[in-house]
């Protein structure tokens, strides 16, 4: 959970395919002006693109906020959406596990790409997904 | 009379419509928004005495209870010379203050007219000029918002203008093609570069081509399955495909993500996927010797 102690940075609405880039420029943005080394940002980027689309493709769309944490520094996103909600969210993790004709890797692989992932949803009442990296 | 009607407004835009329409004008000569460099008076009288026609009528049939409500049916007219106006004047350079500017100047002759006639009734004057400032002052916002909406539209054209600068298909050597692939991949541009891509093929008779990525930052899932797919495509066409410029961070990156390439060829410069592909056609490229360096 993104306590307190995190300060918020900035929020980026989302609602369509353009919010995804800006969402990973922005998350890109701040990684480089706190100092991430590249393979760090790449991986947190990427980490971060897969979650923000699942909520502008599945979730309906949402918002997407970062929070920074100091001593030890560390970047946190949550992503928030308002769809109809994962009904197995064990399931859903999983690899190959897609209701669209996609990869099916992308929670899964975005999971093993941070430091901590924490997903919580209810059937019809959208879907929030936080994730860190220590930086 | 009620106290919240406008009645005394209405009454001197039908009276006074004329009077006011000069002071209006006159307030933004004097406010120095008049911008006669742009617009001729006549353009100016047009453009003051429509809007004023239009804010008249409104008020006529508008509901005068709670909010202003500028998108009820009754300000349509107002709403559509309001957009006119505020597009004629963005497209000649006048600024978004400005233009906030031009529509608020209109306060100062009816506060004016007003005070001179309720002046024996404080309480309607108080009632009816902060009534009408509150419905000058939602006039002048959506000014403002018409002004961001053309922005938006303008970054969108240039948005889908750039988009179709990014997708050229050069042909690099007899039956070689290469697409240089920058910025984001997602599933419009995507849709395009697969387009672009099979037509070149047919068009140049191609038998290599390369997908260079040097410039795509992020590769996730999706994009990765564009290119995959892309790849699947080039091969039903009879050409082999070459990605190329993967970072070791995306390399590293799409293994964790449990991407899985298959049987694609793929080279970590452009440089090495040139050399495969003059391969691939029957050439190869060999430094001359009376020039070569050692």
């Amino acid at each position: 959970m993104i306590g307190a102690d995190a300060c918020p940075v900035l929020t980026v609405p989302l609602r369509d395919e353009r919010d995804i880039a800006a969402a990973r420029s922005a998350v890109s943005r701040e990684l480089d002006k706190r100092g991430a080394r590249a393979l760090r940002k790449v991986r947190f980027v990427t980490a971060v693109s897969e979650i923000v689309r699942n909520a502008v493709d599945h979730g309906g769309g949402g918002e997407m906020s970062v929070f920074v944490k100091e001593r030890p520094l560390e970047i946190w996103v949550r992503c928030t959406d308002t769809g109809p909600g994962i009904a197995d969210i064990d399931e859903a993790l999983q690899d190959g596990f897609s209701t669209a004709r996609s990869m099916g890797k992308g929670l899964g692989g975005a999971k093993r790409l941070v430091d901590s992932f924490e997903i919580t949803s209810r059937v019809g009442g959208g879907t929030t997904v936080e994730i860190s990296a220590a930086l | 009379m009620s106290i919240t009607s406008l009645e005394e407004v209405l009454k001197i835009l039908r009276e006074d419509f004329d009077d006011i329409l000069q002071q209006w004008l006159e307030t933004q000569r004097e406010e120095g928004i008049r911008r006669p460099d742009l617009f001729s008076d006549s353009e100016s009288y047009r453009q003051a005495k429509n809007l004023l026609t239009a804010f008249a009528s409104g008020m006529t049939s508008a509901s005068q209870e709670g909010r202003p409500n500028l998108d009820d049916p009754s300000w349509a007219d107002l709403r559509a010379v309001l957009e006119e106006i505020t597009h004629e004047r963005v497209e000649r350079g006048v600024s978004a203050g400005e233009m906030a500017t031009f529509v608020l100047a209109l306060k100062t002759p009816l506060f004016m007219r007003l005070r001179n006639n309720l002046k024996d009734s404080p309480d309607a004057l108080v009632s009816e000029i902060s009534r009408l400032s509150r419905m000058i002052d939602a006039f002048a916002m959506r000014t403002n918002e018409v002004f961001i909406e053309e922005r938006e539209q303008i970054i969108q054209r240039q948005r889908d203008e750039m988009m179709e600068l990014s997708t050229p298909v050069v042909q690099l050597w007899e039956r070689i093609l290469t697409i240089p692939l920058i910025g984001t991949l997602d599933s419009v541009r995507a849709q395009e570069v697969m387009e672009n891509l099979l037509n070149s093929i047919v068009e140049h008779r191609a038998e290599v081509v390369i997908v260079d990525i040097t410039g795509v930052r992020v590769v996730d899932t999706q994009v990765a399955q564009h290119l995959l797919r892309t790849a699947a495509a080039v091969r039903l066409m009879g050409a082999e495909s070459i990605i190329s410029g993967i970072s070791p961070k995306i390399a590293q990156t799409m293994v964790e993500l449990g991407v899985d390439v298959g049987e694609i060829t793929t080279r970590p410069t452009i440089r090495a996927a040139l050399a495969l592909a003059m391969n691939r056609v029957g050439f190869e490229i060999r430094a001359n010797k009376e020039s070569a360096r050692d």
